[in-house]
């Protein structure tokens, strides 16, 4: 018993480990985080046993297994010894859960953020995707699929790039 | 033969994996080879979005089995007289043209019936289609799109999307009827009723064909039998391609 409250008081508190998983960088766009991605769902401490959730994005995306990999590995180089880690498929990941703060790095990084609410947009939105070079609204969609599935390709018509659109789902 | 209702899950969790396991695999032979760039990372994307729909069914239907099978298992273990996919779905590709229109035949019909599975009764169904859902309404937007732009294209090109609406449209039925099970699984609530979704589905292709000046054939008689493992051909080369690293290395891991 002693022991047991003992290995409690040692588990950091719960904003402490939330920290280190929004250092996670999703494997894809290393330049967000997990947390900022909205794949971190849930992260709670059951006695000494941390219960984390994640959702995949797409169904197919090749990097889920990895994400849950790179959780694991973070929270044991931290000393937590008891993890769970579940996976939940509904309710079903949205673009809508990127967080401000990632849609921000999404930006920096060349990729156009999803434009407004999935659920109002039903994938359909186009008039409010800014280039994420030169801030000009003038572009054109070249292909529905990018280099990701989470991805459009689009081009810029006032500075000629082309660049990633992350689609809203 | 009706079976009660947690084998009835496992089978609409077998069907639904096959068909995308099937389709996504015929898809990813055009990786490298599609006419254009953007079709050729299109046709992987679905591809990929199919696969990873497909392992959650599969994984579904493994847990109900109840025998340990994994997705994994259930994709490179089994003969094709144990796949359960339309034969719409294994159909070769003569060419680009026949690609598409088996997607939009397939695609028209997955949306939809997965937006009917996500109210299903069966709380592990609703789970898998909700995932899926979204994923297969963005295939039917590029699917349908494609169908409209090379149907009211050129002259080559609507001849092309005509004789590949001909070639497969017998094969498209087959997801309308409803065998034994699927009629237990609408009993149940747990998958709709496969007759009332091809009238929605109908009314949507008639649209889509008609502004591609297309025209549907009648009176062709359905060609079936994928539903209950009877397969063409065509399924035993791919499942050769697919499987050979399982069966030649049991057990491999990457
Ligand atoms: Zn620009």
């Amino acid at each position: 018993m002693v022991s047991k409250a003992m290995q409690a008081l040692q588990c950091p508190d719960i904003d402490t480990v939330w920290e280190w998983l929004d250092a996670i960088p999703d494997p894809e766009i290393p330049a967000v985080s997990l947390v900022e991605m909205g794949i971190v769902r849930d992260a709670q401490w059951d006695c000494d046993l941390l219960r984390v959730v994640l959702t995949p994005t797409y169904s197919g995306c090749p990097a889920t297994s990895v994400i849950r990999l790179d959780v694991e590995n973070t929270l044991r180089e931290r000393g937590i010894e008891h993890i769970e880690i579940k996976t939940r498929l509904r309710p079903a990941w949205t673009t809508d859960w990127i967080s401000e703060a990632g849609r921000q790095k999404l930006r920096a990084y060349g990729i156009a953020p999803p434009a407004g609410a999935a659920s109002c947009a039903g994938m359909m939105a186009v008039g409010s995707i800014d280039c994420p070079r030169c801030g000009s609204c003038e572009v054109e969609r070249i292909s529905e699929f990018g280099s990701t599935p989470c991805k459009a390709h689009y081009r810029c018509t006032a500075c000629l790039e082309p660049f990633d659109y992350f689609k809203p789902i | 033969m009706v079976l009660a209702d947690p084998a009835l899950v496992g089978v609409l969790g077998l069907r639904m994996g096959d068909n995308a396991l099937i389709l996504g695999q015929r898809l990813s032979e055009w990786c490298g080879h599609a006419p254009v760039l953007e079709e050729d990372i299109a046709t992987a994307n679905i591809a990929l979005d199919l696969i990873g729909q497909a392992s959650n069914w599969l994984k579904l239907a493994g847990e109900v089995e109840g025998g340990g099978r994994s997705a994994d298992d259930l994709a490179f273990l089994r003969d094709a007289r144990e796949f359960t996919n339309v034969l719409l779905v294994e159909q070769p590709d003569p060419d680009f043209a026949h690609t598409l229109m088996r997607q939009y035949l397939f695609d028209s019909w997955h949306a939809e019936m997965l937006d009917r599975l996500v109210d299903s009764t069966e709380a592990r169904i609703a789970e898998v289609a909700a995932k899926s859902a979204k994923e297969a309404a963005y295939h039917r937007r590029r699917s349908a799109d494609l169908i409209v732009r090379l149907g009211d294209g050129s002259e080559e090109s609507h001849a092309r999307m005509q004789a590949a609406l001909d070639a497969l449209y017998p094969f498209a039925g087959e997801l309308d009827q409803p065998d034994d099970c699927d009629k237990a699984l609408a009993a149940a609530a747990i998958a709709p009723d496969l007759g009332e979704l091809a009238g929605e589905v109908a009314s949507a292709r008639t649209i889509v064909f008609g502004r591609a000046g297309l025209s549907v054939p009648t009176d062709v008689p359905v060609r079936s039998g994928g539903k209950s493992g009877l397969h063409s051909e065509a399924l035993g080369y791919l499942l050769a391609e697919m499987q050979i690293l399982q069966r030649s290395h049991p057990g491999a891991k990457w």
